[in-house]
């Protein structure tokens, strides 16, 4: 016999042998995700999942084993972000799930789609306080999309089904399906569903015309006209939409933090990001407009400060895809319930007239020259403002950057000058220290060729630095970036200015050696202290395709600026550039 | 502060009521009652909610809210609409042979029924409106009310509508 004929031979042997296999809950549960044409997961075994821990080693997907699941659930999250596909992540019951909470939440206040699974102990003995249970549908009801556990075997691939689509459409959010033992466990037969049936769940994508009417009279007659880009244009792939619509009206454009990308930073119509640490362009553009039109952002509290001076004389239009977000924070005139995208084309479709707004574009340019960002002078560390620029330089302005939460987000968000979309991963609405280290991991496993930076401050990247060993195993090539100024930056920032430098809690004077750190996982690691050493190791380092670690010791009392007080309207900030 | 009725149809899936009254807990939403019960069709259930608000803002969230539950199918603020309202109260009053008679005398306009009857007390079920219930409760508290159970409100639209009265629209498709 021949050896090609001895392989078919074995082949089919392994064929009837695997339909004769009867089929489990946990088999069935890994068809579901091939179906789902799900390609990576993220995940930590346990008891609870083992029986699907054995079905993916029969039938493999191929899985990334963090050392933590919170930051298997941010990986995935970055995952997600960039490749604009769900984020799949998968951990036991009890701790494996209560240890996801975080970045559950962090995927629901960002709209960031994750079909999370968990296992939970057998249903017999659910609710008896038995070894590692916990009341997961209870714990994640409130910052979940929606969530589900499987009863029956026979529910799972509709229920997974139905998890993929609510996650991804409409506004994206984080699903949860939480699996008993015995279900994976369960021998059975279950039909693949492809129709849904969710009478409950019917997001609107297209416009209505009436209120698009409404938007094209407010634009005729606007003579302040301002667009607010919020994430909700990166969500429904519109930034080349709003592009058009943009330089065909003539209007400014204000982005928010997530928004970032959505919009070219370098467009000569870019005002900047707005809000706590927006630009003064931005913000006065948002305070004295007479006509806002928000597109796809939620005016969260960060944005628009104290909300009696935020946008008063203006005409309020806002586009989103989540009806509840319209008219939630800031009166709304013109409510356009529809995807991004969808309404744009809709509205380039028509005919708008532009509006004449030649001196209040001049007006807002002439503030961007008066009042740039700015930094200090002084020479005790490296400046983090020009650092990001360097980062900026060096990676072509084309890298994917992650952050977690704090001075060195801010300044990453105002620096590093993103243009394309896709590129920018922070930790927005729940802001989320030990954020960026992981979901940079994340990005990568996305974007292979793809330079990915992540920023961290010294105290976030602390709180998942054990994905080092996730980095050294798949030798991804991701740059650790960290803004060390030996304190948790802006809790420091907030209090030197508002509690009078008592400093309680907020410094770290001791660290690990860094450098010693990244060694002991096999990884380069570099510490520099001056802007010269650190363009010398950046330009080494942050265009090969090896995993650094650098660590950045920043000017230790440099501050954010500009910045809005809580509490203070948006027209009033601190720490413009001295004229 | 205003009182509004919104009643909300939902697939009867477990932890339904739970997803609903978490929401209106961390939006901080005031309930003052909630009936739920089933519908016409099967696996649906009606809730009726009477809410107190602080402006019509608060409303529409509450509605909006709801609405984006995956689970809930309708939600209609009807407070503005023709509607029946009813509400089902047991007051177990205090009595003496001399004020036995007198009670009966009170309760008959409201067409109130003594449904249980003991040494020292009688128990009287109510069925009506918000106002008829407590008209009745402060006609009977100089009497003594040991205990009060109400069911607390449940409402449908009637089946003719005035003109204009439709239920009052929100940006949720528009």
């Amino acid at each position: 016999m021949s050896q090609n004929a001895k392989a078919a031979e074995m082949k089919f042997d392994d064929q009837a042998k695997k339909a004769a296999e009867p089929k489990n809950g946990a088999d069935l549960f890994i068809e579901t995700l091939k179906n789902e044409n799900v390609e990576v997961m993220f995940g930590y075994p346990g008891g609870a999942v083992l029986p699907l821990y054995d079905a993916l080693y029969k039938n493999p997907i191929r899985h990334i084993l963090a050392r933590h699941e919170q930051a298997a659930i941010h990986a995935a999250e970055g995952y997600a972000r960039v490749s604009g596909k769900p984020g799949v992540v998968l951990a036991t019951s009890g701790p494996g799930a209560t240890n996801l909470v975080t970045g559950i939440t962090d995927a629901m206040m960002d709209s960031i789609p994750l079909v999370v699974f968990t296992g939970q102990v057998a249903t017999g003995v659910i609710g008896s306080d038995a070894f590692q249970e916990a009341d997961v549908i209870g714990i994640t009801m409130p910052i979940t999309k929606h969530n589900y556990q499987v009863r029956s075997m026979e529910d799972l691939p509709r229920i997974v089904h139905e998890a993929f689509h609510i996650a991804t459409t409409g506004r994206p959010g984080p699903v949860l399906i939480d699996i008993p033992k015995d279900i994976a466990q369960t021998v059975g037969s279950a039909e693949f569903v492809d129709e849904l049936n969710l009478p409950g769940y019917q997001p609107n994508f297209k416009p209505n015309s009436l209120q698009v009417k409404k938007l094209r009279g407010a634009l005729a007659q606007a003579k302040k006209p301002v667009v607010l880009a919020g994430a909700g244009v990166l969500h429904a792939k519109a930034s080349e939409e709003l592009l058009q619509f943009v330089e065909k009206m003539q209007i400014p454009v204000v982005n928010t933090l997530l928004g970032l990308g959505g919009f070219p930073a370098s467009h000569p119509l870019f005002l900047g990001m707005g809000g706590m640490h927006g630009t003064h362009a931005a913000n006065t553009a948002l305070y004295e407009a007479d006509l806002l039109i928000n597109i796809g952002a939620r005016f969260d509290d960060r944005l628009t400060g104290n909300l009696a001076h935020f946008a008063k004389n203006a005409t309020v239009a806002h586009i989103d895809i989540d009806p509840a977000e319209i008219g939630k924070n800031v009166p709304t005139h013109i409510p356009i319930v529809a995807d991004a995208r969808e309404a744009l084309k809709k509205i380039l479709s028509l005919d708008f007239e532009a509006p004449n707004a030649g001196e209040w574009r001049d007006k807002l340019d002439q503030d961007k020259k008066e009042n740039p960002l700015w930094n200090t002078e002084n020479d005790d560390g490296i400046s983090p403002q020009s650092l990001m620029k360097l980062i900026h330089d060096i990676t072509d302005g084309d890298a994917v950057v992650t952050t977690d939460v704090g001075q060195h987000q801010m300044w990453t968000a105002q620096y590093y000058g993103f243009n394309k979309p896709d590129q920018w991963v922070t930790s927005g609405g729940l802001g989320t220290m030990g954020f960026g280290f992981p979901s940079a991991i994340g990005a990568q496993i996305a974007k292979p060729d793809k330079t990915v930076v992540a920023v961290a401050g010294d105290a976030g990247f602390q709180m998942t630095l054990q994905e080092l060993g996730l980095v050294a195993e798949l030798k991804l090539p991701v740059k650790i970036i960290i803004y060390n100024n030996m304190a948790l930056g802006m809790v420091r920032q907030w209090q030197e200015t508002f509690y009078e430098e008592r400093y309680s809690q907020s410094l770290i004077p001791v660290q690990p050696d860094f450098v010693k750190l990244a060694d002991a996982y096999g990884l380069r690691g570099y510490v520099v202290t001056t802007e010269e050493e650190a363009e010398k190791v950046m330009r080494e380092t942050l265009t090969d395709n090896e995993p650094v670690l650098i660590d950045c010791r920043i000017k230790p009392k440099e501050m954010v600026y500009p910045m809005i007080a809580p509490g203070k309207g948006i027209h009033e900030m601190i720490g413009v550039k001295p004229q | 502060m205003k009182r509004r009725i919104v009643t909300a149809t939902v697939l009867n899936q477990s932890g339904v009521l739970n997803r609903i009254t978490g929401l209106f807990t961390r939006r901080q939403f005031n309930i003052e009652s909630i009936t739920v019960g089933s519908t016409e069709t099967e696996g649906v259930s009606k809730m009726t909610f009477v809410i107190q608000v602080e402006d019509d803002r608060m409303v529409e969230q509450v509605v909006k809210q709801l609405n984006k539950q995956i689970d809930v199918l309708k939600v209609n603020d009807i407070t503005e609409q023709a509607i029946v309202t009813r509400e089902l109260a047991l007051i177990k009053v205090m009595t003496t042979p001399q004020t036995r008679a007198e009670i009966n005398v009170i309760i008959e306009p409201f067409r109130a029924t003594i449904i249980d009857v003991a040494k020292d007390s009688v128990t009287i079920q109510v069925v009506g409106n918000f106002d008829k219930i407590e008209a009745m409760i402060e006609l009977l508290r100089p009497y003594g009310i040991k205990e009060v159970a109400r069911t607390g409100q449940t409402a449908i639209k009637r089946g003719s509508q005035r003109l204009g009265a439709e239920s009052k629209q929100f940006s949720i498709l528009n």
